[in-house]
């Protein structure tokens, strides 16, 4: 590396700047890796610059000038990773969109962003980049990575990577020069420059734009870096939607911070396989990822011979009763010890092998909440599992849980750095040092999430247990208040429930009434299966639903629910005082449900509102007539008598000791 | 980088461009004791070109693949492939002239993987002895890897990745049947003859089978022809048709000629035969 280079790499507030000091310090050591036809390709740190080095000349010589902003759309290739790094170098702003996005989404974001350049992973993004191209007057030149299918197209304005690559190259050994003014260009480049757009995914509205700057995202990643002690030989596989925050922050940013590899999937369909190949270090999933791998590992453990089956389920025991506690450094018999020890022989270890942990030290979930039961369970195995909280707009940590402080029911404390206050309506406000500067071209948005003190309003309601430790327990809008004042949060009691598996879906009911009630949904292959076991005959949902002995199971887990929430002083007042099993299943056939499974509380509530009355004017009872659609559209009415239940509140566990003193 | 390079085990070239004849057919009969499957079929396929067989049960079109793969042997006519009249020959001498199949009912190895199944497309080219191969060194080993390459380049090419080392009987049928077509490709054929390549397939396993076939033809300029019963496919894919029943053409031309011609139309409604 010349002087020259050096001298570029300034003060280290741009992440071109810091590619050239990995590619000076880290020359020879993995930078990324891919699968190319069956056989992990790797390149270096130097072997990226150089790539980035071509795509960037390559790009200018075709017209890419600062200021330009180009489109990345696909998924995690290297090449896409190399445009946006050629493109941060040319002092653009590159804008990742989300790979499966529909072309209308992608029109919008297209110009919106005013892209003058669209880097599209394959015939299909290429096909819809073009599908709307006539309404991107900004639009210059597409760029693509695979070349399949796409010989025939006009290439006037279209070119293969590859291209634009050789034209770099060419320019570097024709021209001198060329090699100066490529790190004169990264020497430009400022840490208040706008380092990349990304949008919101937009479930709610329009997806806005995430303005973030250079030195800020490179601040709040130096910041995680230390805080999970992350170093060069650290490892993960990008498997994330690159137009994720996630993608961005946890590999590209870190990664490029902390010089680590970042390993590409040969497809969407193979990470798995890719996963237990690669072995990562650093692995994040969402919760829904770890719940189906254990749903998979427990069907094929019934499928297992009689030994093993007997060996997983005695040291998956041993686990659970000391697991945690070795991993969170408690104290532990030693017996206790050497039980885990021979488990991680026998299964954990061979176990963590095959889901490809076996080399993780930090994996985060984040999302929406996990399951205790779920999230204990890998921790038990020894994989160190944590919870983050976190928002494009801070670009990304705004609480992680630490090493050895880590429950199933919280977020964590505030990440380094950052600052978190509870507003008035219960609302989350952060100050992160990645905090966005504000949306694209939305200025009204801007306004209305940072306030005047300059704190951004996540939307998210939560508070802070004893130990400093935040809790997310709903959306702020849906939050609401008993008549007596005590907060609502209709998820937090929902989402409690529906860890039972013997229940699919809850509506809590609440704001502005004297107490809370809810709905409650069973789960019929769980119930059902209970049922089949203890000789229950029974024709339908709706009679499985009446069942007494059902409606008895039903009642002790909203009974455990409400000793669980009498345990947080927050919550305590939102106990369940009275609860129904509907007599049909929530469906989104019938407008109950949204299409992904989320439940239509307002609609509900119009829907069932003799059931809320019943509720709150003390029947035992009640008949409804609910009309339903079939799957073909037939229209149906279903009549039930529903039995409405009475449960017990108990006194928060601060009033019980008050009042233990008193006696 | 994804473009097929040619070894040096391939069929050689013979210097014929697309749009010439590549095989013809002339006045072939077949029939097997007294029961005449195929009468007096005359037909080319030329090179490059997409040909369709098409025509009701019975009509003599699998018969008609057999014979042009080598498998039967007419009683009567003459197979020219390549300007070269073609004299009985086993199959495995066909094999290595160019020319590859599917069948209508998968034929793959329901034990071994994806990746040993079209692996075995491979041994009409393997040079080195079964010695070597089972020592696995020295120049077995330098072959077996640019096979294997070769390989993988067709797993790219039909996106089975993720099945690579899967045992194939485990496979959903649609994907069986996309392994199928990457063990024929692997033998780079000049001519592949696809029997029935979308049978039994819901209409999106049907929609990339088409996209796999077209891109065969025109990335690597196979030859192709095919058996298909689902019309609005063969009107899409083909170039050229040719329409059997009760083993005589009745038909013969571009997707549209065939669709307009009387014959034709009767044949597939069901018009006496007397």
């Amino acid at each position: 590396m010349t002087d020259a280079a050096m001298a570029a790499e300034g003060g280290l507030d741009t992440f071109p700047k810091l590619i050239l000091r990995n590619a000076r310090i880290r020359a020879g050591l993995p930078a990324m890796r891919e699968k190319d036809f069956g056989i992990w390709q790797t390149w270096t740190w130097a072997e990226v610059l150089g790539e980035v080095e071509a795509a960037a000349i390559g790009l200018a010589e075709i017209g890419f000038q600062r200021g330009d902003t180009c489109a990345v759309v696909g998924a995690n290739r290297p090449r896409l990773y190399w445009t946006i790094m050629a493109v941060q170098s040319l002092g653009g702003v590159p804008v990742p969109v989300y790979a499966d996005a529909i072309a209308e989404e992608l029109a919008y974001v297209l110009e919106h962003a005013d892209v003058g350049f669209a880097m599209c992973e394959d015939q299909e993004q290429v096909d819809k980049v073009l599908s709307v191209a006539e309404n991107l007057p900004g639009l210059r030149h597409i760029i693509y990575d695979e070349e399949r299918g796409l010989a025939d197209y006009d290439h006037s304005r279209l070119s293969s990577f590859v291209t634009i690559q050789q034209k770099g190259r060419d320019r570097l050994a024709a021209d001198d020069s060329a090699a100066q003014a490529f790190l004169d260009s990264i020497a430009a480049g400022k840490g208040s420059d706008i380092s990349i757009i990304l949008y919101t995914s937009g479930t709610t509205g329009r997806s806005k734009g995430v303005m973030l700057s250079a030195e800020r995202c490179i601040k709040a990643a130096t910041d995680t870096v230390e805080f999970d002690r992350l170093t060069e030989r650290d490892e993960v596989l990008a498997y994330l939607p690159l137009a994720w925050v996630g993608d961005h922050y946890l590999n590209y940013a870190q990664g490029i911070v902390a010089g680590f590899c970042m390993a590409c999937p040969e497809s969407s369909a193979t990470a798995a396989h890719d996963l237990k190949e690669i072995g990562p270090s650093f692995y994040f999933a969402p919760p829904r990822v770890f719940e189906n791998m254990l749903t998979q590992l427990t069907i094929r453990m019934q499928d297992a011979g009689a030994l093993k089956r007997w060996m997983f389920d005695y040291f998956i025991g041993v686990a659970r009763r000391y697991g945690e506690k070795i991993l969170d450094g408690h104290s532990v018999p030693a017996s206790g010890r050497l039980l885990y020890w021979l488990g991680h022989l026998f299964v954990y270890g061979p176990l963590k092998n095959v889901l490809g942990f076996s080399n993780i030290r930090v994996a985060y979930t984040a999302g929406e909440a996990i399951g205790p039961d779920l999230f204990s369970f890998y921790r038990s195995l020894g994989l160190n599992l944590k919870q983050l909280y976190g928002q494009t707009e801070a670009f990304l940590y705004v609480t992680a849980h630490p090493d050895g402080h880590v429950r199933a029911d919280t977020v964590g404390p505030p990440s380094p750095n950052v600052d978190v206050k509870i507003a008035e309506n219960g609302e989350v406000l952060f100050k992160t040092p990645g905090q966005f500067i504000g949306y694209f071209k939305n200025d009204e948005a801007t306004k209305e999430t940072i306030d005047a003190e300059g704190w951004v309003h996540t939307g998210d309601a939560g508070f802070f247990d004893t130990d400093n430790q935040l809790k997310i327990i709903d959306r702020a809008k849906d939050v609401g208040k008993l008549r007596d004042g005590t907060l609502f949060a209709p998820k937090y009691i929902e989402n409690k429930l529906k860890f039972f598996p013997n229940i699919k879906e809850v509506v809590a009911f609440g704001d502005d009434r004297d107490f809370v009630c809810a709905f409650i949904n069973i789960d019929l292959n769980a119930v059902g299966n209970w049922a089949e076991k203890n000789n229950l005959a029974y024709g339908s949902y709706q009679e499985l639903a009446a069942h007494p002995d059902v409606n008895r199971i039903i009642e002790g887990h909203v009974d455990q629910t409400n000793q669980d929430l009498a345990r947080e002083p927050a919550m305590a007042g939102a106990q369940i005082k009275r609860f129904l099993v509907l007599h049909k299943e929530l469906d989104a056939d019938d407008g109950e449900l949204t299409r992904t499974q989320k439940v239509r509380r307002r609609f509900i509530a119009e829907r069932y509102a003799p059931l809320i009355e019943a509720f709150y004017d003390g029947s035992s009872e009640k008949f409804v007539e609910t009309e339903v659609t079939y799957e073909d559209g037939r229209r149906g009415k279903i009549a039930a008598t529903v039995q409405i239940r009475d449960m017990e509140t108990y006194p928060t566990r601060a009033a019980e000791a008050t009042r233990e003193a008193a006696e | 980088m994804n473009a097929f390079v040619r070894s040096d085990q391939a069929a050689p070239e013979d210097g014929i461009k697309a749009g010439e004849v590549m095989l013809r057919v002339e006045n072939v009969s077949l029939a097997f004791g007294g029961v005449r499957a195929i009468t007096d079929v005359s037909f080319d396929i030329l090179k490059g070109e997409i040909r369709a067989i098409i025509g009701p049960n019975g009509a003599g079109k699998t018969s008609m693949l057999n014979v042009i793969n080598g498998f039967y042997h007419p009683q009567e006519g003459e197979i020219w492939f390549r300007g070269v009249k073609r004299s009985n020959m086993k199959p495995h001498q066909i094999a290595h002239q160019g020319i590859a199949r599917t069948f209508q009912n998968i034929a793959l190895f329901k034990g071994m993987s994806t990746l040993d199944n079209i692996m075995t497309g491979r041994l009409t080219m393997m040079r080195r002895n079964m010695l070597w191969q089972a020592l696995w060194t020295g120049p077995a080993e330098a072959e077996e890897i640019r096979h294997r390459e070769f390989v993988e380049r067709i797993i790219d090419f039909l996106e089975i990745q993720h099945i690579r080392k899967m045992p194939v009987g485990r496979l959903p049928y649609g994907l069986q049947k996309r392994v199928e077509l990457g063990r024929a490709l692997a033998a780079e054929p000049q001519l592949l003859l696809l029997d029935e390549p979308m049978a039994g397939m819901n209409l999106e396993e049907k929609e990339d089978m088409s996209r796999f076939i077209l891109d065969v033809n025109s990335q690597f300029g196979t030859t192709i022809a095919l058996i298909e019963h689902d019309m609005s496919v063969v009107m899409d894919l083909s170039d050229r048709v040719v329409v059997l029943d009760y083993g005589k053409k009745i038909g013969d031309g571009t997707p549209d000629e065939v669709c307009r011609d009387q014959t034709v139309i009767d044949a597939y409604l069901g018009v006496s035969h007397d």
